[in-house]
């Protein structure tokens, strides 16, 4: 019987697992999690055989390593980063092949933020309401990988793709964000609108899987008071009591009571998951 | 009711209050499930309702607002019971609130029936409402950084139950050992919006 495993050799800073998540259950409170870079997730899975839901691997900045207990087809993508397979230099952005007992290293993202990881067949942990996701805010699917982890694989289930290697676009040197005003636009005064939609933000540090901070101009409130209660989608700017936009990404709470100006366009979301802190940050308003 | 724009793909209806937000949120799930309206996610709360997951949100806000809901039909299922010990850290705080006895508090909660309004915070917590207004209580001023699973609580318009160990700010007036959130399970949650709920005082409260 083939043990078809990976086993965390150094788990990073923060890695998880990560698929299309777990959408059509918001309203019992459950973020829709999944993947901060779904293109490039997509583009992996792609590269070694796999259906687009198979599960990958999502890193933070400092990559990851992990031993393949059979031989194994995987492919590494988003963030680009050194790539080596049993010590020796491998392609970032290609199917590579790691044998029996090799080691497999993610280096450190030399731009953007998240690489992932794919695997031929798929990490195969137990999904969770039709997900393999780790979701940081509620803490559903499995945990972030810790060193000494086995992590199972799933048979292949197609050929790994015929290409040498795949473009990926480049980390952002400046994000800039289309926004389209609402649902609560008139909960903040004309020039808060103003310098939300024409000033420059820079990416704060203290963002994660659950929303991406700013750094910037404080939004002044045009009333003030409670909102009741309200659903929160993927993309929407939450303005807190300090002012300071925080954009929601995948591991988002499913209602929220500050109010919301403004909602990023979903297309733009990737390139925010690979902003890193210091990176300037624009909000340019489009019509709907 | 208007209909507030969300972004590329969802909008937010919003209504005069909880009453009717219960009773959209049951005509947008009746229209669903005819095939009228498709949705990915139909979101309740406390006073709106959000469909994301929608093509075209600009035309479908025009034909959301054009008519009331009718009212949201009677509940026919039996509520769920959530047995109840009336023993919690801050029973004696809101028997203060509403100038009654710690056993009066348990007597007054397990008389009413609640209807869960929406879900949020957690997986399976719900927002139940019910509460006439003179019994609402204020969050705590310094929330807890650990409330146990099962807790009971209260927190302005209304109660709830933690699913799991977490912080909170919510009065906190029992424990059950009702298992709220359960991922092995189907469903996992056994409060979803609209579900009627009853308390039953156990033990000694």
């Amino acid at each position: 019987m083939t043990d078809r495993a990976l086993v965390v050799v150094r788990a990073g800073a923060l890695t998880t697992v990560q698929d299309r998540g777990r959408p059509g259950h918001a309203h019992l409170g459950v973020p829709r999690s999944g993947a901060l870079d779904p293109p490039a997730a997509a583009l992996v899975n792609r590269l070694v055989g796999n259906s687009p839901d198979a599960a990958v691997l999502e890193t933070t900045l400092d990559g990851c390593a992990l031993r393949a207990r059979s031989a194994v087809t995987v492919a590494v993508g988003g963030a680009p980063c050194p790539v080596r397979v049993g010590g020796r230099p491998a392609p970032w952005g290609a199917p590579v092949r790691v044998s029996s007992g090799e080691v497999l290293e993610v280096g450190a993202a030399v731009a953007g933020v998240r690489s992932y990881l794919a695997v031929a067949g798929g990490v195969a942990v137990e999904p969770v309401l039709g997900s393999r996701a780790t979701d940081l805010l509620s803490g559903l699917g499995p945990p972030p990988l810790a060193d000494g982890r086995v992590l199972p694989v799933g048979p292949p289930t197609a050929a790994p793709a015929r290409l040498d290697t795949a473009p990926q676009p480049a980390p952002p040197a400046e994000l800039v964000l289309r926004v389209t005003l609402g649902p609560r636009e008139d909960w903040f005064t004309p020039q808060a609108l103003r310098d939300l939609t024409t000033r420059t933000y820079r990416v704060s540090a203290a963002g994660n899987r659950i929303g991406l901070r700013t750094e910037g101009p404080t939004l002044e409130r045009a009333r003030s008071g409670e909102l009741p209660s309200e659903a929160m989608v993927l993309g929407a700017i939450q303005v807190p009591p300090d002012g300071l936009p925080l954009i929601f990404l995948a591991d988002h709470p499913t209602t929220g009571g500050y109010p919301v100006p403004a909602v990023v366009h979903p297309a733009d979301l990737p390139g925010a998951a690979q902003a890193r802190p210091g990176t300037p940050l624009r909000f340019v308003l489009v019509r709907r | 009711m208007r209909a507030l724009p969300v972004g590329a793909h969802a909008l937010l209806v919003e209504v005069a209050s909880a009453g009717q937000a219960r009773a959209l949120h049951a005509e947008l799930l009746r229209r669903r499930a005819a095939g009228s309206l498709s949705a990915r996610e139909i979101v309740p709360a406390a006073r709106t309702v959000l469909l994301d997951g929608v093509d075209d949100p600009v035309r479908r806000a025009a034909e959301l607002t054009a008519a009331e809901p009718p009212p949201a039909p009677e509940a026919t299922s039996v509520p769920v019971e959530l047995p109840v010990r009336y023993d919690g850290p801050d029973l004696a705080e809101v028997a203060a609130h509403w100038g009654v006895s710690a056993r009066e508090v348990a007597e007054i909660h397990a008389g009413i029936e609640f209807t869960v309004a929406f879900c949020g915070f957690a997986p399976g917590f719900g927002y139940l409402t019910g509460l006439p207004e003179h019994r609402y209580v204020p969050r705590r001023a310094t929330p807890r950084t650990a409330v146990p699973a099962g807790s009971v609580a209260l927190a302005g318009p209304y109660t709830g139950v933690y699913p799991r160990a977490s912080p909170g700010g919510w009065q906190l007036i029992g424990r059950t050992d009702a298992v709220l959130w359960d991922t092995a399970r189907e469903p996992a949650a056994l409060l979803a919006p609209g579900t009627r709920v009853r308390f039953t005082p156990v033990g000694a409260a």
